[in-house]
């Protein structure tokens, strides 16, 4: 008899059940997410409902009725904006020892003119694997040279770059390191000197020639006539001219110091990424207003002298001595562990509040896309997921995930692996 | 000058007895919640240490005349131990031969890698130093004991651990050997051959040796170290812990030690466990995996951070273990992620980390868990462990305090190179994670 129910069980079920590494599809539509806790960051938590309706936050209320709506039971669970991270490589690259699946870092020292967004893969396998944990958006930057192109903020569901795009770009520059790169390099002190000098002889000439193309750029267009072809310069023209943002990522003390009055006396709207000794320099980084997006938290100190807590440190002492400092990865395939990181940094002096603002409105605030990302508000992108819990606790499930108002249901490579070898059949009999 | 050699010698003997006392400690811990991992956790509890051991757990002891670490709202576990590391140690591949197995990573501790004392501070008390993987057949590896401070090698090692192995399959042997020097393997088929020669050769050796003992040959044989260090494996002497990701190359080699009679293996890394788990927990092999780690190559491409969990249901015995100086200092939170990955119960997670890889190590009669008799190895955390609120506070091994949050300096270097202007600043490399198994080797071979 029970035989034959579980028969008729499995039967019924049978249709639900997905046995293809396809993520299921999506689901559109209006959704009242109801009876929950609203995460509000600094204005804490408040029991209201809230509707998703044509990809926004529609509304948040302490009672809302819809006819159309599907209801979302959110009872004794807490609503979250999604996160957010400002350091990827997330759909630029898919298997970190194959040269061929590695879109990030194009050959030359100067090509701020290739553009992260064309070459994203909406189809990585990554993206599910990252979406799960709560990471609703993200910045997929190129690496490499001193200028090795345009990074693209991007929403973890879509199938075209297009659909994916947050709305955000900006050209990234390496600032030259005064550093080791690992510890394999053994230069003197004096050859690190010496290649830093021919580093910036380089920069200077390109950044000359990058001001003077916009020059000639603006007084062309007054004459209404035609300039030369010039990609690289071109694409810097946002840059110089001081009108739209760079990314610069500079780590050492020194390093940081210098960026600054570099920032300064070209005029730049610059974004500091990487900051590794940024704890070091907070005097200067509140005192010229320089946005920082730094981690990975979970990283090792940069010199053996150092505090073996350095690195979880670092984020809560800037943002203490008052800088803006957004949380990230500067992951691939692991970018999923940014609650992590930010927990990390929470633990170690920054507390939950200030961690979780630092990888969801504080990031959106340095891009400059607060009015549509970073925090749940009516008429913002409804970009959410909903936990049981505190979302950097690894204890905490999460149950519910909306991209751009679509539900995205909650699959990956690694949850299919695990519901198909759990139980694997055939187990030890052939 | 007599004078002098007398201080001299006085003053060495001293040290030697300072130093011997530095090795056994005595300390009462109290009021903490236990985490005994075999016996359940223990609210309110003291545990006493003395010479090094652990005495005692129990509420209310009471003790004279020795320190006391105040353990009020904190919880007090097994000192972590990881299965797969490489700090502390100057060479980490011999990677000139697909078969290796006379040298010993052993020969080349280091004890003034600062890596020991961020371990320390991450609550790892024991790590099983290994040799590379870019032999099939590597070097024998070193489980040490995180005795920072000391600066004779000697000390770091753990006296009477299991010996071990390194053994390797998949890629990195294929790249370090068929791909760059043209010699087998360059497939996972040559791999399997690389073993049944090496064993055979080994059996072989082992016979000439026999015959010649029992006067049936007159002739004595050559005596060859890699020859009596396989086969050792051979005897079950050694225990093999195997570099490995794919199924089909962890079911080769349980086959393969089938056919030599050989019973004890670990699979590290082993990220497609959990799609031959059924298989490894029949062989009663061990899986010493990553939390999370994946992708960073095309044999972890289908991978899946529930490997653990999966694992762990099926009867597996299985660690979490860091294989880098990085998630070494917090592999407490990596084995937290099982909880997320699959649903572990807090006992089950904390296992991943203390009792289950001693067990891969041959060690669990000492360490592991919070027992009478065994060695006080102990890290007390301010909140629960597997919360990722919660800070290790004191790092106990042997009974002396090694890591005590509240005596932390910045700078714990014991060795500083006096041509150092300042200290050398590195720049993150920008995947840490690829699996520094290969440490050595990607200068040479694949750093352009």
């Amino acid at each position: 008899m029970k035989k034959k129910y579980t028969y008729l069980i499995c039967l019924l079920l049978f249709p639900l059940m997905n046995f293809s590494q396809q993520i299921t599809k999506s689901e559109g539509g209006i959704f009242l997410l109801k009876g929950g806790e609203i995460e509000l960051l600094d204005d804490g938590r408040i029991q209201a409902d809230l509707l998703i309706q044509d990809g926004e936050i529609k509304e948040i209320a302490e009672s809302i009725s819809h006819p159309g709506a599907t209801l979302i039971n959110c009872k004794g669970l807490i609503v979250f904006p999604g996160m957010i991270d400002c350091g990827t490589k997330l759909g630029l690259a898919e298997v970190g020892s194959i040269s061929l699946t590695q879109d990030h870092n194009e050959l030359g020292q100067f090509t701020p003119q290739m553009k992260a967004l064309t070459a994203i893969n909406p189809n990585s396998v990554n993206i599910p694997v990252t979406r799960v944990n709560g990471i609703t958006t993200v910045l997929s930057t190129p690496s490499g040279g001193s200028f090795p192109g345009t990074a693209a903020l991007i929403n973890l569901h879509g199938y075209t770059p297009k659909q994916m795009y947050a709305g955000f770009e900006a050209i990234i520059f390496n600032y030259p390191s005064t550093g080791r790169r690992g510890r394999w390099d053994r230069r003197s002190d004096e050859d690190i000197a010496k290649d830093d000098k021919k580093s910036w002889e380089k920069i200077d000439e390109f950044w000359g020639n990058a001001k003077l193309q916009a020059e000639i750029k603006e007084k062309a267009q007054l004459n209404n006539s035609e300039i030369n072809y010039k990609p690289q310069l071109d694409a810097m023209n946002g840059v110089v001219t001081g009108r739209e943002y760079m990314i610069i990522e500079v780590n050492k003390e020194s390093d940081i110091l210098s960026a600054i009055k570099w920032v300064n006396k070209n005029k730049v709207k610059a974004i500091f990424s990487g900051v590794r000794e940024g704890y070091l320099v907070t005097d200067s980084l509140v005192k010229y207003d320089v946005p920082v997006i730094t981690g990975p938290i979970l990283t090792n100190p940069s010199k053996n002298s150092d505090h073996y807590n350095t690195a979880y440190t670092n984020a809560s002492k800037m943002q203490k001595a008052g800088v803006r400092v957004a949380i990230r990865t500067n992951e691939t395939e692991n970018v999923r562990n940014l609650p992590y990181n930010a927990g990390f940094a929470a633990a170690y002096g920054m507390g939950f509040k200030e961690a979780f603002k630092a990888v969801t409105i504080v990031p959106a605030q340095i891009l400059g896309i607060d009015s549509k990302y970073g925090s749940l508000e009516r008429g913002k992108i409804a970009n959410i997921f909903v936990a049981d819990g505190d979302p950097f606790e690894t204890s905490t499930e999460i149950k519910y995930l909306f991209i751009n108002g679509f539900k995205v249901p909650l699959e990956s490579r690694h949850s299919y692996l695990y519901d198909e070898f759990l139980e694997r059949e055939p187990g030890l009999s052939k | 000058m007599m004078k002098t050699k007398i201080k001299v010698a006085i003053f060495l003997l001293l040290g030697y007895v300072f130093e011997a006392q530095a090795q056994h400690g005595n300390v009462l811990i109290k009021n903490a919640t236990v985490i005994t991992i075999t016996d359940g956790i223990k609210q309110n509890t003291d545990i006493l240490i003395k010479g090094g051991k652990i005495e005692k757990i129990a509420k209310n002891i009471k003790a004279k005349g020795i320190d006391v670490i105040e353990a009020d709202g904190m919880f007090a576990m097994p000192g972590i131990i990881d299965a797969h590391s490489h700090i502390a140690i100057d060479a980490v591949n011999e990677g000139t031969n697909p078969v290796t197995a006379e040298v010993f990573v052993g020969d080349a501790l280091d004890p003034y890698d600062i890596n020991i004392y961020r371990a320390l501070a991450g609550g790892v008390t024991i790590s099983h130093a290994m040799h590379g993987s870019a032999n099939a057949i590597g070097g024998q590896c070193e489980t040490i004991k995180h005795r920072w401070g000391v600066s004779n090698p000697e000390e770091l090692r753990m006296q009477g651990a299991l010996r071990t192995i390194k053994f390797a399959l998949g890629e990195n042997p294929i790249r370090s050997h068929g791909e760059r020097g043209g010699i087998m393997p360059s497939t996972r088929m040559g791999v399997e051959q690389v073993f049944r020669d090496a064993f055979s050769q080994a059996k072989a050796y082992v016979k000439r040796w026999d015959d010649y003992k029992s006067g049936k040959d007159k002739l004595i044989p050559e005596y060859n170290l890699r020859m009596e260090t396989i086969a050792d494996i051979l005897s079950g002497e050694i225990m093999i812990h195997c570099h490995s990701y794919r199924a089909d190359e962890i079911l080769m080699l349980m086959n393969v030690l089938k056919d030599f009679g050989i019973n004890k293996i670990c699979f590290q890394h082993v990220n497609e466990g959990f799609k031959v788990a059924p298989e490894l927990a029949e062989f009663g092999a061990y899986a010493s995996v990553f939390s999370d780690w994946w992708a960073y190559k095309f044999e972890v491409y289908y991978s899946t951070a529930y490997n653990a969990a999966i694992l762990t249901k099926n009867g597996v015995i299985t660690s979490i273990n860091s294989d880098s100086r990085e998630l070494i200092r917090h592999l407490y939170h990596e084995a937290a992620k099982t909880q997320k990955y699959g649903g572990l119960t807090d006992n089950e997670a904390l296992r991943l980390i203390t009792l289950n890889p001693a067990i891969q190590l041959g060690i669990d009669k000492r360490v592991g868990s919070l027992e009478k008799g065994k060695d006080a190895d102990i890290v007390i955390f301010d909140k629960h462990p597997l919360s990722i609120y919660s800070i290790p506070q004191y790092t106990i091994v042997d009974g002396v305090t090694r890591f005590d949050i509240s005596k932390d300096p910045a700078d714990m270097r014991i060795e500083i190179d006096p041509n150092e202007k300042f200290p050398a600043f590195y720049e993150a490399v920008d995947h840490e994670h690829d699996d520094s198994c290969l440490q050595g080797l990607n200068e040479l071979l694949f750093e352009k």
